[in-house]
Parts: C-alpha cells; sequence; structure tokens
C-alpha cells in the first residue's frame, strides 16, 4: 500500500461525507422551502447529489457498473425537473 | 510506477475539489434568502463539483487498468441541461410571484405597428407621416 493510495481512500471518504451532509441540506430546504420553485429545485439539487453518491461509490469499488446507473438518473433527473416546472407553468405537462 | 502515484493524487484532488463544491452549492441552497438568489447557488457550483467527481472517476479508472472515458457524456449531458432546467425553475418563480417582478414596461402605442412613434416622426420619409 502506498502512501498515495492511501491519500486518494481519505479523500474518497471525506467526498463520500461532504455530499452526504450536502444531501442532507438540500432535503431539510425540499421540507422547509416557501415556495414551490425552492422545492423544485431542491430536487434537482438531490438529483445531482445522487449522482455523485452513485460516482463516489463506483470509485471506491473499483467498478464501471455504476455508470449506466448514473446516466439514467442524469437523465431522469433533468426531465422531472423539467416535467415539474411545466406542471406549475402551464397546469399540464403535455398539452 | 510513477504514473500511478501522481494519478492517485489527481484523483484525491478531484474528489476533494467536486465534494468541496457540491457542498458550498447546497450551503448556498440552504442559506440564502431569497428564491432567485437560491436558484444560483446550487444549479452553477454543483454541476462543476459533479464535473470533478466524474473527472475523478475518470482518472481511478485509467489507475485501476480498465480506462474508460464514458463518464464524458455524463459531464456533457449534465453542463447541457442544468442551465435549460434553471432557466424553467427561474420561470415557475416569475409565475409564482416568488421574487421581486421586473418593472411594467412603458405604454407604447406603436410597437409591433406600422405607426412611426412621435419622436421619430421627423425622420419619416414624408409617405409615412
Amino acid at each position: 500500500m502506498s502512501p498515495s493510495v492511501d491519500v486518494m481512500t481519505f479523500a474518497l471518504w471525506i467526498a463520500f461525507g461532504a455530499v452526504a451532509i450536502a444531501q442532507i441540506m438540500a432535503m431539510i430546504r425540499l421540507v422547509i422551502g416557501p415556495g414551490t420553485g425552492d422545492r423544485i429545485l431542491a430536487l434537482d439539487t438531490m438529483v445531482v447529489n445522487a449522482i455523485g453518491l452513485v460516482v463516489l461509490l463506483g470509485i471506491a469499488q473499483g467498478t464501471a457498473i455504476y455508470f449506466e446507473v448514473a446516466l439514467i438518473i442524469a437523465m431522469l433527473g433533468f426531465v422531472s425537473t423539467v416535467a415539474y416546472a411545466r406542471f406549475v407553468l402551464r397546469g399540464d405537462i403535455i398539452e | 510506477m510513477t504514473w500511478e502515484i501522481v494519478a492517485n493524487y489527481a484523483v484525491a484532488f478531484c474528489l476533494i475539489v467536486g465534494a468541496a463544491f457540491s457542498l458550498i452549492g447546497s450551503i448556498g441552497l440552504l442559506k440564502f434568502n431569497d428564491a432567485m438568489t437560491r436558484l444560483h447557488a446550487p444549479t452553477k457550483v454543483g454541476t462543476v463539483g459533479i464535473g470533478a467527481l466524474l473527472l475523478a472517476a475518470m482518472i481511478h479508472s485509467y489507475v485501476i487498468g480498465e480506462g474508460v472515458l464514458h463518464e464524458t457524456l455524463i459531464m456533457a449531458f449534465l453542463f447541457v441541461t442544468a442551465p435549460i432546467s434553471a432557466n424553467f425553475m427561474a420561470k415557475v418563480n416569475l409565475h409564482r410571484r416568488d421574487c421581486d417582478m421586473p418593472p411594467a414596461p412603458n405604454k407604447d402605442d406603436t410597437w409591433s405597428t406600422l405607426d412611426v412613434p412621435e419622436a421619430d416622426r421627423d425622420l419619416a420619409p414624408q409617405s409615412e407621416r
């Protein structure tokens, strides 16, 4: 075990903790958010942080199988954000 | 192998940068006190954070032996779609009146018509007066 691997493992755990705290903060904003726009923004942030956690899990386990998971979460997150915003703006998603 | 040591340090640097940006974006989302100000923090900062994390994943895949650049696809997708979703959320804020509204435009009877505005009557050709 060379010291560079130790540094990388340490940075990986730091990153896990930081992104998890960021996810919890976005969750708090989702609960307390005064407006609809804040709640949509908190959900979008939570999707982005979930992609980050999946990518970090892929680094920790040393596999590439989480690539498809992250890509599909990214696509679903964008589509759901736009669908929420369109529902608020137009009262309907597909007119 | 010396390049593996450098790559490990690069992975550690990208991980710290990405995690710090994600955390700062969420702190901004929680701490700011205006809907439009809150919109700024996660949509710009969080995108850079996730980009750094994906860069770390790419470098790490080269360190462990099976190097792939597939994560560039996620990075490009997020970088393209983040401004679009931010624009939609800003439109939601304007629609719900959750922010300071822009001032109403001045009344203009000649906009988008064939009439020449009052101030430009002197400049217009004789036939259009």
